[in-house]
């Protein structure tokens, strides 16, 4: 007779992993991939492709060297290449695209200690990172035809108003932006996809889209146009409901998210950039920890007071 | 407000079946400690010839329980044994003469009023039988009755796979209702409400039927979802009463009751028997055929693997109780305590621990906890030994009910944290209390 093992209960776990969640995350993020591809041409398959191979790289280097736990098969660094891909113009130096990628891995979420204990999000800082090193390549936008464009958003914020793109084109992503940013159809499905798998909570997105919906509404700007154009639905969607980098209560979430959209309106129709999703993300990441801190909900009979 | 929980695999595959009797082994071993509290005192000696329900074990101190033979036959040794959570226990070992001879002194108990009610509750042996122990005639000594505006009786059975509070719903209505009767009579308690999760159909029907005939007694029908009969959420669920902090249900005016307890305590009132025998629900990835036992307390638990058609596989680990809040045994030769209301054993795949990774701050455990408890902090508190912290957070309002480490993708073991660092609230606050004295 074996011996038994013995443990403390419970004695069942869910069939749910980190993994798993990853793996959803990827699912949904491969619409605006193939969106990409149709619309920039190939080159967006070799942009995403390098920066999912570098951060996967630098996850296992680091982690080699720092002598730690391989966590690339938990599938958090192709997350994070993708994403970073996707706010990236398609027409990106590779090796700038691969400094990003490094970046993203070791500094922002490495060296904070992994996979749920950065305090930003690994994509979002590695782009304005680079945007600030590489200001010329971050913000050329190229056609497969190579015709140079502007982003709907500059376009707006300069006032030239007759190249717009209309609200069909918007819809399919046929504009100047990053690449997996513009195409919506493909980003909602994604979403979609994520809340119907329960990866994400309805929160984040609606706080932050909302606002931005009724402040562009209040401040006499086109609703719609607001809402497709920039990097409003890839951030609310993927990126600011980054699990490590936002509150995990459902307050929490909802704060985060008007947070986001107030700071993104406040860029785009006053600020010196076009676009602010990216900022108000990191922004909002830096407070997280007070907004969670401030959002626990009391215990069930706390205080011993009687309801 | 709602309170959270978690959808589990309900796996109830003995819920149609009626217990089967399981002939009487060759030998039991009845342990002492069978409920929270003082063991009992062994008054038996090696080679005493002991009758069913004979004393055994005398109640020790005032929160006890008296221990009754299951068997008649020869006492072979008293001998200590090594209880699942590794306390050392004096149990006494019965070779059984298979002729189960009642003891003479077996006659229903006489009572009349509150005292003798509570006297005979206590004689019964009757504990907890949800799985807790709590001795229940303690429970029932309630100081000023008035106080009580409604019992609840606990049916809800949220663990997966038991089924045994099922079944006395389905084969002993009668014993159910009587014991609500006997309570109403000695006690004056004057509503009755029965909690029982929605996936027990055919419970739901005889105790509605049962309910119709009798006065003040409401069938509450809840949703499926584990703890639902954890006592403060079956209270609020059925009452909308907050249990307060460090409180107990009789703090709301509630006292609370599990089905299978509030029955066995009429079955006493009736014939006198003390709580000699269980419905054990067999099952479990290990077991082949899944059953509902009926066994003298003191069975081994191999005794119950081999009449379930025997083993699929070597059971890699065996639980009493649920698979959410049971307590894996030591070995097969465990016996059968008072409170098992199940016996699951698990096979190599079902009992492979999983593998821990890093917190990813999902916030499944928050947003699962029902009592809105926050299980990432307290492990953090914990680690960093920050009692403060701990008690802010309010760790002490843990049931353990384990939602927290269940939904955990990353499977890190919360709830076996909770349990760590209410201890150690505990002994911060003891100290922090003496230390207060002492000035």
């Amino acid at each position: 007779m074996r011996k038994l093992i013995s443990s403390v209960s419970p004695h069942v776990n869910s069939p749910l992993t980190t993994q798993k969640i990853m793996l959803d995350v990827v699912l949904a993020l491969v619409p605006a991939g193939i969106a990409a591809t149709i619309i920039f041409g190939w080159r967006a398959l070799l942009v995403i492709g390098v920066c999912v191979a570098v951060c996967v790289f630098s996850e296992w280097g680091f982690e080699k060297i720092c002598k730690k736990e391989n966590t690339i098969s938990d599938l958090s660094a192709v997350v994070t290449g993708m994403l970073l891909a996707y706010n990236l113009p398609v027409s990106i130096p590779l090796w700038q695209a691969a400094l990003g990628s490094v970046i993203a891995i070791v500094v922002v979420k490495q060296l904070f200690g992994g996979i749920g204990q950065n305090f930003a999000n690994p994509a979002i800082t590695a782009r304005i990172i680079m945007m600030t090193a590489f200001s010329g390549t971050m913000t050329t936008w190229v056609f497969p035809d190579a015709i140079s464009t502007a982003t709907p958003l500059a376009m707006i914020s300069k006032g030239n108003l007759d190249g717009l793109p209309s609200y069909l084109q918007m819809f399919l992503g046929y504009r100047g932006g990053c690449l997996g940013e513009t195409c919506t159809l493909a980003l909602l499905l994604g979403g979609v996809y994520l809340l119907v798998k329960r990866v994400i909570s309805w929160h984040t997105p609606v706080a932050f889209i909302g606002t931005v919906a009724v402040m562009s509404l209040v401040c006499g700007k086109d609703v719609l146009y607001q809402l497709m154009a920039g990097g409003l639905m890839i951030g609310a969607l993927f990126m600011a409901t980054d699990y490590s980098s936002t509150p995990p209560t459902k307050w929490g979430k909802v704060i985060f998210g008007i947070g986001c959209g107030l700071i993104t309106v406040l860029i785009r129709f006053w600020g010196n950039f076009p676009e602010g999703v990216s900022f108000s993300i990191l922004i909002m990441n830096i407070l997280t920890p007070y907004i969670t801190k401030l959002t626990r909900s009391k215990p069930f009979g706390a205080g011993g007071g009687k309801r | 407000m709602k309170l959270h929980g978690i959808k589990v695999q309900h796996r109830k595959n003995t819920a149609a079946s009626a217990p089967v009797r399981l002939p009487v082994p060759d030998e039991v071993v009845i342990p002492m400690s069978m409920h929270i509290g003082k063991p009992a005192s062994v008054v038996v000696k090696k080679g005493d010839a002991v009758k069913v329900g004979q004393l055994i074990g005398e109640r020790d101190g005032f929160v006890s329980a008296p221990i009754h033979s299951s068997v008649s036959g020869t006492v072979s040794k008293i001998d200590e044994i090594t209880m699942s959570a590794g306390q050392k226990v004096q149990a006494v070992f019965i070779k059984t003469d298979g002729k189960q001879e009642m003891a003479e002194d077996i006659t229903p108990p006489v009572v009349t009023d509150f005292e003798s009610f509570v006297k005979a509750v206590q004689d019964s042996g009757v504990v907890g039988l949800g799985g807790a122990g709590f001795p229940t005639f303690i429970k029932v000594n309630v100081n000023d009755l008035s106080k009580i505006e409604a019992l609840v009786i606990n049916a809800a059975e949220c663990e997966p796979y038991i089924t045994s509070d099922t079944r006395t719903m389905i084969d002993k209505p009668d014993y159910v209702f009587k014991g609500i009767e006997a309570v109403r009579r000695y006690m004056g308690v004057k509503r009755f409400i029965i909690g029982i999760e929605d996936n027990k159909k055919e419970a739901i029907k005889v105790m509605k039927q049962y309910a119709s005939k009798a006065d003040g007694v409401e069938v509450s029908v809840l949703p499926s979802l584990y703890p639902q009969g954890g006592e403060k959420v079956l209270v609020y669920n059925t009452t909308g009463k907050v249990i307060p902090q460090g409180g107990l249900p009789l703090d709301v005016g509630i006292i609370v009751g599990n089905v299978t307890t509030i029955a066995t305590i009429a079955e006493y009132l009736e014939t006198g028997i003390p709580l000699i025998e269980k419905c054990v629900t067999v099952d479990g990835s290990a077991v082949r055929e899944p059953t509902n036992l009926i066994v003298p307390i003191g069975t081994r638990i191999q005794n119950l693997l081999d009449a379930c058609g025997g083993l699929k596989e070597d059971p890699a680990k065996v639980i009493y109780g649920g698979p959410m809040m049971g307590i894996s045994v030591p070995s097969l030769d465990a016996p059968i305590l008072k409170m098992t209301n199940a016996i699951i054993a698990m096979g190599e795949k079902e009992a492979a621990p999983p593998k821990t990774t890093q917190c990813i701050n999902c916030g499944n455990c928050l947003s699962h906890c029902p009592f809105r408890l926050d299980p990432k902090g307290i492990m953090h508190a914990y680690n960093i030994d920050d009692c403060e912290m701990l008690e802010e957070l309010c760790v002490d309002i843990c049931m353990e009910c384990g939602c927290c480490s269940y939904v955990c993708p990353a499977k890190r073991p919360l709830v076996q944290t909770n349990k760590m660092a209410k201890q150690k609230l505990r002994a911060y606050q003891n100290a922090r209390k003496a230390k207060e004295e002492k000035k």
